[in-house]
């Protein structure tokens, strides 16, 4: 029998996004998707970061590590490698997971982690009420930015596939139904893999709505071949319109649990071996005899 | 000039020096190495460079009796491997100095130093054997030569360590053994220098460990399953030491992008189960803190050890200090309970770290264990362990369906499930939690949630470990040292010897131990010793036993105390 979405619901709870927000959809849609996947909720860890996006834990049934601000992406590395029997999501907002957490984000990449680095990507801080995020666009005002936003902005498609991200997508939270299939096959990929998902901010963000971007976005052809990587970092860069679906895929990269090396032989989750170690401590220290 | 002639019975400081690049670390290994297999107590430190050539590095080895396990600025034999060491050195040499040195290095007029000179050709014999790489080889064989130490054995041991380079190094090196060997022997028989130390058969068979692999052993036996870190020293050893054995016991070592990811992993593997460590410096120390933060908000284990070097910032990058104390005493925003450690030698480090490890577990909090750049990077022969007594106790629970991470216990500690072990659902928060890991802004639990971590401080205090007080109970005077001093003190206090003086070392510095109070109430006099400007340790004191203390040995050049500064500074000190 098909799990139902439901299994993940948390009953009548208080939850602290505003009335319209797209994280409402965004949560919906990832609890479906997860239920089409048949993971259970004792199989499943969300960790998060801080911010709006961040609090997506507490709003559904299953393990879960809210740590600290920009840092979703180590804890959700250790706890895949200690236990490769977790479903792993990293889940936060753009300014988690693009600003504080940037680093984290570029050696994830590299690391190729088996979990899925969600990114609600809302173009403004909301939290700490609007000012600009890493992918805020130029010239846009906030309290703090009076003159406009001057930086460029954050490009995460194209700086993952720059570094050869095994698994590269982005999403509309206004489209349910495509959104849960990429996410479905975000989660099903053995790798890193991010999904930058578009979400208007109904309450800071004025420029960048709900009719902004579905007069924007559009989604990458059917025959668009998602193992061209040159393709797949050109069709990133373009500004005017903006690609939505699975921009890259290489399913050759070993996954980080894969590589290392307490993997090779015994496939037992390291937190659930058990093994006296005083005889290979007495054999160690003759070593040093 | 007559010829000098010295014997030495009980203890000899053996110093080389050279450039980084010329092989000291290679002689120190094997002269140490040859030294403890052949029934001499030894002990090596070495100062260094932030550099990987040229400078000026040494190491000094002092080869005795009895066991050490303590630096001393005397030096009995100098090997100069370069022109600046006597420089280097010149306020260590004295008149009981033998300088072994090649006139081809240290011109004979170039030292204008109290000690007596062998001159040694150790350049021409080396370019015999086929170019300088060998000198250092040659010198360390002329020291062997001297303690008339068992020449297969040496051969064994050069076997050993060159074994990765083929047999004609090996053969190249053995041959430098027998030159400087034969030189160093002549220099015993003719008299004018004799060694005469007695060797204790017992010792062939004991361990050799430096400090930052005392704390790998320790870790290793209380089960660490997984090291999260950013190189930096002088703190990397302990890393270095864990991914060697990474296979052989199943421990995960992963090198973090920085130190923030290093905490955060650690922190996230113990959420899963794992026994995590981190190993860092005080810079690195600096970007975890709101990592330690966290774990004591989410009360998950995290051990970190801290290898102390002189900052700020930089500072000093390959030498000593402990002057953060307070930085661990205070770290992370918010309060939360916390131990520290600070152990004195090899054993403590093994019995600490492991016990650092069960504690964390235990109290679902952070660990933190202070040891310095001396102390990680000296080493000596310790009586084997026996790691059956140390088991790892585990605190993890298996979760049934309603299981809530931080359900409210009278003695604060919610017992602790991990994912996928019971049916229960296993969450953590940063924020401010309900007892489903849920956050909340009712003020009210708020209140209860700060008392449930707090009130862990009282079954923490418990266990605390008392500090060490050697020397008569009825003393009027004490002096008080924590961390790496302790041997460096304690043999001092030997010297010195006076029956109304007592030491008291700290190996536990948070919380103190209730026997604290009455022990500095009982002083007429304190002096305190500490590596560092400001006398961390004695403001610390003064907090919580009010009793402020006046004299002071303080050293903040970088490098760790010798006994005769302990000596000299406690002996002027004392009313």
């Amino acid at each position: 029998m098909r799990m139902d979405a439901n299994i993940y619901d948390m009953g009548e709870i208080d939850i602290a996004w505003c009335p319209g927000c797209g994280n409402f959809s965004i949560l919906q849609t990832l609890k479906e998707a997860l239920a089409e996947l048949d993971i259970e909720p004792q199989r499943l860890v969300m960790v998060s970061g801080i911010g709006q996006a961040a609090k997506i834990p507490h709003y559904m049934r299953c393990h879960y590590f809210n740590g600290l601000h920009g840092r979703a992406i180590p804890p959700a590395t250790a706890i895949k490698v200690a236990n490769p029997g977790l479903t792993v999501i990293a889940e936060s907002g753009d300014g988690d997971m693009y600003g504080e957490g940037g680093n984290h984000l570029i050696h994830a990449i590299r690391r190729n982690s088996d979990f899925t680095n969600i990114v609600h990507d809302n173009m403004v801080y909301g939290l700490t009420k609007g000012q600009a995020s890493p992918t805020s666009q130029c010239g846009f005002k906030t309290p703090v930015q009076v003159n406009g936003v001057i930086l460029q902005p954050f490009n995460p498609i194209a700086l993952a596939i720059s570094l050869d991200a095994s698994f590269v997508a982005r999403a509309f939270s206004g489209d349910g139904d495509r959104t849960k299939e990429i996410l479905k096959k975000a989660i099903a990929h053995k790798g890193y893999a991010l999904v930058d998902i578009f979400q208007p901010c109904v309450s800071f963000n004025k420029v960048n709505t709900y009719q902004w971007f579905k007069e924007r976005i559009y989604y990458l052809e059917e025959t668009y071949d998602p193992s061209d990587r040159i393709e797949a970092f050109q069709r990133s860069l373009e500004q005017e319109k903006l690609p939505l679906g699975i921009f890259y895929i290489n399913p050759s990269k070993p996954a980080f649990e894969e590589n290392v090396g307490i993997y090779r032989e015994d496939k037992t989750p390291l937190v659930f071996r058990k093994e006296d170690r005083t005889e290979k401590l007495q054999e160690l220290t003759e070593t040093r005899k | 000039m007559g010829q000098p002639r010295m014997n030495k019975k009980e203890d000899i400081s053996i110093v080389l020096c050279g450039e980084a690049g010329q092989g000291v670390q290679t002689v120190e290994r094997i002269l140490v190495h040859v030294l403890k297999r052949s029934g001499f107590h030894v002990f090596a430190t070495k100062e260094y460079m932030s550099r990987v050539r040229g400078g000026s590095n040494s190491t000094t080895i002092r080869v005795s009796s009895k066991r050490v396990s303590a630096c001393v600025d005397k030096i009995d034999i100098l090997v100069p491997f370069h022109a600046g060491a006597i420089d280097h050195v010149r306020k260590r040499i004295s008149a009981q100095t033998m300088v072994f040195a090649d006139p081809q290095i240290v011109p004979e007029n170039a030292s204008a130093v109290a000690g007596e000179r062998v001159n040694i050709p150790f350049v021409q014999i080396a370019e015999e054997l086929g170019g300088s790489i060998y000198l250092n080889i040659v010198a360390a064989s002329v020291v062997l030569g001297i303690f008339l130490i068992d020449e297969g054995l040496i051969s064994e041991c050069i076997r050993q360590y060159f074994s990765q380079k083929g047999d004609e190094i090996i053969q190249k090196n053995l041959e430098a053994v027998r030159k400087g060997y034969e030189i160093g022997r002549d220099i015993s028989q003719s008299g004018r220098f004799k060694a005469e130390i007695p060797p204790d058969p017992q010792v062939a068979d004991e361990i050799l460990l430096n400090g930052a692999e005392a704390v790998g052993f320790g870790a290793l036996a209380a089960g660490c399953n997984f090291l999260s870190s950013y190189p930096m020293s002088p703190s990397t050893g302990v890393m270095v030491f864990l991914s060697q054995q990474m296979m052989d016991f199943d421990v995960l070592v992963e090198q973090a992008e920085d130190e923030i990811s290093a905490i955060n992993m650690a922190v996230g593997a113990s959420y899963t189960g794992a026994r995590s460590l981190v190993t860092t410096s005080g810079g690195g120390f600096a970007l975890m803190i709101e990592g330690i933060s966290l774990s004591g908000m989410i009360e998950t284990p995290v051990v970190v050890h801290l290898a102390q070097r002189p900052g700020p910032a930089t500072g000093l990058p390959t030498r000593t200090e402990q002057a953060d104390l307070e930085m661990v005493l205070y770290a992370g925003h918010g309060e939360f309970p916390r131990i520290i450690f600070a152990p004195g030698n090899l054993e403590q480090a093994i019995m600490l770290t492991q016990k650092a490890f069960d504690l964390a577990d235990k109290f679902q909090i952070p660990v933190l264990i202070l040891t310095d750049q001396y102390f990680v990077d000296s080493y000596y022969n310790t009586p084997s362990l026996d790691f059956s007594q140390l088991k790892a106790e585990r605190h993890v629970v298996k979760t049934d369906k309603d299981y809530k991470r931080y359900s409210l216990q009278s003695d604060g500690i919610s017992p602790r499930g991990i994912p996928g072990y019971g049916e229960g659902l296993v969450g953590v928060d940063s924020d401010e939690h309900d007892q489903e890991a849920h956050i909340t802004e009712d003020l009210e639990l708020r209140t209860k949630m700060v008392d449930k971590r707090l009130h862990k401080m009282a079954l923490i205090k418990e266990e605390t470990v008392p500090p060490a007080l050697f020397g008569p109970q009825e003393f009027k005077i004490l002096i008080i040292g924590w961390g790496s001093t302790y041997p460096i003190i304690k043999e001092a206090m030997e010297i010195i010897g006076r029956d109304d003086l007592a030491f008291l070392h700290f190996s536990q510095i948070f919380p103190l131990h209730e026997r604290t109070q009455p022990l500095i109430n009982q002083a007429e006099q304190i002096i305190i010793i500490e590596n560092n400007a400001t006398s961390q340790l004695g403001r610390f004191l003064k907090l919580h036993t009010g009793v402020d203390i006046q004299s002071k040995i303080l050293k903040y050049s970088g490098l760790p105390f010798s006994v005769e500064e302990i000596v000299e500074g406690v002996l002027n000190r004392i009313k």
